[in-house]
């Protein structure tokens, strides 16, 4: 759609953060290079630059990094609440006062725009770090019994659709309960962590509290196998959260798994079309719908189809994508060529099973990996679209007559992470809401996350709760 | 009824056989399944040799079949959506009916109990009174679980934000395989409580105790499907059941060491919630963890509106 105003370029300065050419990984409080000299690149999504080289951690890192962690754990456990608190605290502190630099380093490492990175993922992982350090002194208040104990050392596995925020989701409540941590983070985006190691340094966290160890899926199988890992915390896919789930059997291990999910947005007759759908494109087109929590499946009343794709479509029309580090960009870059040829093979089925494409006009930069957003109708529950977890800017939209009918199609999913529900009568929120089953439920709004609020799935979306005082369970023995 | 104790061979004991200076013989039990609120025996046909702690015959219990376990998954799925959509005081009620129903038969599952567990007569009556109040405690808990684990949260703008827990479905539950009765009860009362349905399997050397409990249930008015409760073989019940898709936990109890990890790694195929099995103290007042063990929480948001300068949202 031809705009009468154009934007003129607002790009955020790349000086603010300085990437080292290369990195090492962070094992008992030192940067150090893997056991077998392995590196990998990480490059921009957005203009496949290589930012930086990063050592590739192995088996016998990890054996490093979980005895250092096991080492570390005897003294941290055993500090006052109130100290581990303090350190906390110091963290949280020390990540507002950097939050531009690691926007800048995340939008360069993930190729999310640089308003989600600056006005969500920062502030977010700031505010979870400040709400755990509360927690460290007063877990006998928590109510999880007299004298909760942390479990161990903690294995944790992170996805690279929000470095930093899925970092401070695991690593906070973690060290808030008393446990040491060896974390693995994605390796697309290794960066943000190793940032954070160096917060760690600055906020004098003692050596082997926390351990960061970029690399690939056999070290994060290795650091969950290993048989000094007390716990295991995973976010990530539904079929690596089955494999984990497996490699657990039969061990002492303590599990929390967050994964895949295909939520439903469901919009109601008499909902108001125009925030239902900005609640839509959030839902959908947020971190260029790579989210677990994504609604991606919209269930539209069949009376207000039309009304609601129209406007849907004109929205989706002036949103704009391109450059991640542009402050007016709405829809970055996607994460990695894996990823893109995911999304493209998933929307190449849905075409060839009969749904009905559209896009915006939209031109895609010639670098990078590009996707644009995306609406399939005429879909029914049995497309591909409608079932598998995409994670990329595509919208299924289905249509449904009654409430019944909504929320049978809502629930005909082996996820059960979040939902939508879009309505002004309030009895019909709450009685929709009863009835789905799904972890998070956004009732007029969408994609809201908080670190008081619990987050996590039911059915294969995963087990356990991160956030809220429900997070501080996994990481302890009560 | 009898309740003197009196040796025979095999032919039965006590007053399902002759009663003690009496010609009359006794009627014998058949004990049956429970599944779906009725009585089925095995589809399969199969019985097997039930026997007490010195190996007199007691009866023949069923042995279950692996359809026997699908049907009774299908049977606790049809009466999820009324027992998890019941109000909590109706649930604590309807456990508190239980334990009013098994009052009355005190004796019978102390009898039971002492054949199975080989106690004394003392020893079975304490186990029979623990299991009763043990369905008086859960009960009172049902209308209060919601506010000991959920609550609202105090979110950083402006929403209504509450976490509610939620019974997370279908429970399969591997009964402590000594404790016959009171870990029976210890297992099934805290997955129904909070509006879970359960397909149980009994202790295997031990059904009988949890054979007599479904009678006591199905005149209870726990509706049909809530507790469905299988007696054979564990291992080979418990093996399609952790591998069923429409199961969504399992309750590792009564599994033996490998056993609990086989089936942990089958019940990682839909990632059903797993409880490994634990040394418990039966006889001890339980925490909640049986309770939270099978609940879900669900967060749901709302926008609080704002009154600011510009006028009213809300």
């Amino acid at each position: 759609m031809a705009s009468a105003f154009e934007y003129a370029p607002a790009p955020e300065s790349r000086s603010v953060v300085d990437i080292a050419p290369s990195y090492g990984l962070f094992i008992d409080g030192e940067f150090t290079g893997a056991a077998d000299g392995k590196v990998f690149k990480t490059v921009s999504p957005s203009t496949e630059e290589v930012l930086s080289e990063v050592a590739r951690a192995g088996t016998e890192d990890v054996d490093r990094a979980v005895g250092a962690a096991r080492r570390a754990f005897v003294k941290w456990s055993a500090l006052p609440g109130s100290e581990r608190a303090k350190y906390l605290f110091r963290i949280a502190r020390i990540i507002q006062e950097r939050s531009r630099e690691l926007a800048v380093l995340e939008t360069l490492d993930n190729g999310k725009p640089i308003k989600e990175t600056r006005d969500a993922d920062l502030p977010l992982v700031a505010a979870h770090f400040f709400y755990y350090a509360g927690w460290a002194d007063k877990l006998d208040h928590a109510g999880l019994g007299g004298d909760p104990r942390p479990l161990g050392v903690a294995g944790q596995v992170i996805p690279w659709n929000f470095p930093l925020l899925m970092l401070a989701w695991k690593i906070a409540p973690a060290l808030a309960t008393g446990n040491t941590v060896v974390l693995k983070p994605a390796e697309t985006t290794p960066l943000s962590a190793l940032f954070f190691a160096d917060i760690c340094r600055q906020a004098g966290l003692p050596r082997g509290v926390v351990n960061i160890l970029p690399g690939y899926g056999d070290a994060g199988a290795a650091l969950v196998a290993h048989p000094d890992v007390d716990k295991v915390a995973f976010t990530g896919s539904t079929a690596v959260g089955k494999a984990i789930a497996r490699q657990v059997a039969g061990t002492r291990k303590k599990v929390t798994l967050e994964l895949g999910g295909k939520g439903a947005n469901i919009v109601f007759d008499d909902a108001p079309i125009d925030q239902a759908v900005e609640g839509i494109v959030t839902g959908i087109f947020f971190n260029q719908g790579q989210v677990c929590c994504a609604g991606s499946r919209l269930l539209v009343q069949e009376s207000i189809h039309d009304e609601l794709l129209d406007s849907l479509k004109r929205r989706l029309s002036t949103l704009r994508l391109g450059d991640p580090l542009d402050k007016n960009t709405d829809i970055g870059a996607i994460n990695s060529a894996e990823q893109l040829s995911r999304i493209t093979t998933l929307v190449e089925q849905g075409e060839a099973e009969g749904a009905q494409r559209w896009s915006p006009s939209c031109e895609l930069p010639s670098a990078g990996y590009w996707f644009a957003p995306t609406l399939f109708t005429n879909v029914t529950q049995a497309h591909t679209v409608a079932r598998d977890e995409i994670f990329g800017p595509v919208l299924s939209v289905l249509t449904f007559r009654t409430p019944d009918e909504a929320v049978a199609k809502a629930n005909n999913t082996q996820y059960g992470l979040s939902a939508g529900i879009w309505t002004e009568k309030g009895s019909r929120i709450l009685a929709v809401a009863n009835k789905l089953r799904a972890g998070v439920v956004w009732s007029n709004t969408f994609n809201k996350f908080d670190p008081t609020s619990p987050f996590g799935g039911y059915k294969e979306s995963g087990y356990g709760r991160e956030g809220g005082r429900h997070g501080l369970e996994a990481y302890l023995d009560v | 009824m009898s309740d003197k104790p009196k040796k025979t061979h095999k032919g039965g004991k006590d007053d399902r056989a002759e009663s003690a200076g009496s010609r009359r013989l006794g009627v014998l039990k058949t004990y049956k399944l429970y599944v779906g609120g009725k009585f089925p025996r095995s589809e399969s046909g199969r019985v097997y040799e039930v026997t007490d702690s010195k190996g007199t015959w007691l009866a023949n219990a069923p042995r279950a079949s692996r359809k026997d376990a699908r049907d009774a998954v299908v049977a606790a799925r049809k009466a999820f959506g009324g027992w998890s959509g019941a109000t909590a005081y109706n649930r604590g009620q309807v456990l508190y009916r239980v334990a009013e129903m098994l009052e009355g038969r005190t004796h019978q599952f102390a009898r039971e109990v002492a054949d199975a567990e080989g106690l004394s007569k003392a020893k079975a009556a304490e186990q029979v009174e623990a299991a009763i109040d043990r369905w008086v405690w859960y009960a009172g808990w049902t209308d209060k679980i919601a506010q000991v684990v959920g609550g609202g949260n105090p979110v950083a703008g402006p929403f209504f934000n509450l976490s509610t827990p939620e019974p997370t479905g279908v429970v399969a539950v591997l009964a402590p395989q000594e404790s016959s009765f009171l870990g029976l009860v210890s297992v099934i009362a805290p997955v129904i409580a909070t509006g879970n349905t359960a397909v149980v399997i009994a202790s295997e050397r031990s059904p009988l105790p949890a054979l007599s409990l479904a009678e006591v249930l199905a005149t209870s008015d726990l509706p049909g499907g809530v507790v469905n409760i299988l007696t054979g073989g564990t291992a080979e019940i418990a093996a399609p059941l952790a591998a069923h898709q429409d199961v969504n936990a399992i309750d590792l109890a009564g599994a033996g060491e490998a056993l609990a990890k086989e089936l942990e790694i089958a019940a990682a195929d839909n990632l059903k919630r797993v409880v490994r099995p634990q040394p418990v103290d039966h006889l001890a007042t339980p925490g909640i963890e049986r309770l939270t063990a099978f609940l879900e929480t669900k967060t749901v948001w709302h926008p609080t509106g704002a009154l600011g300068a510009s006028g009213s949202s809300y």
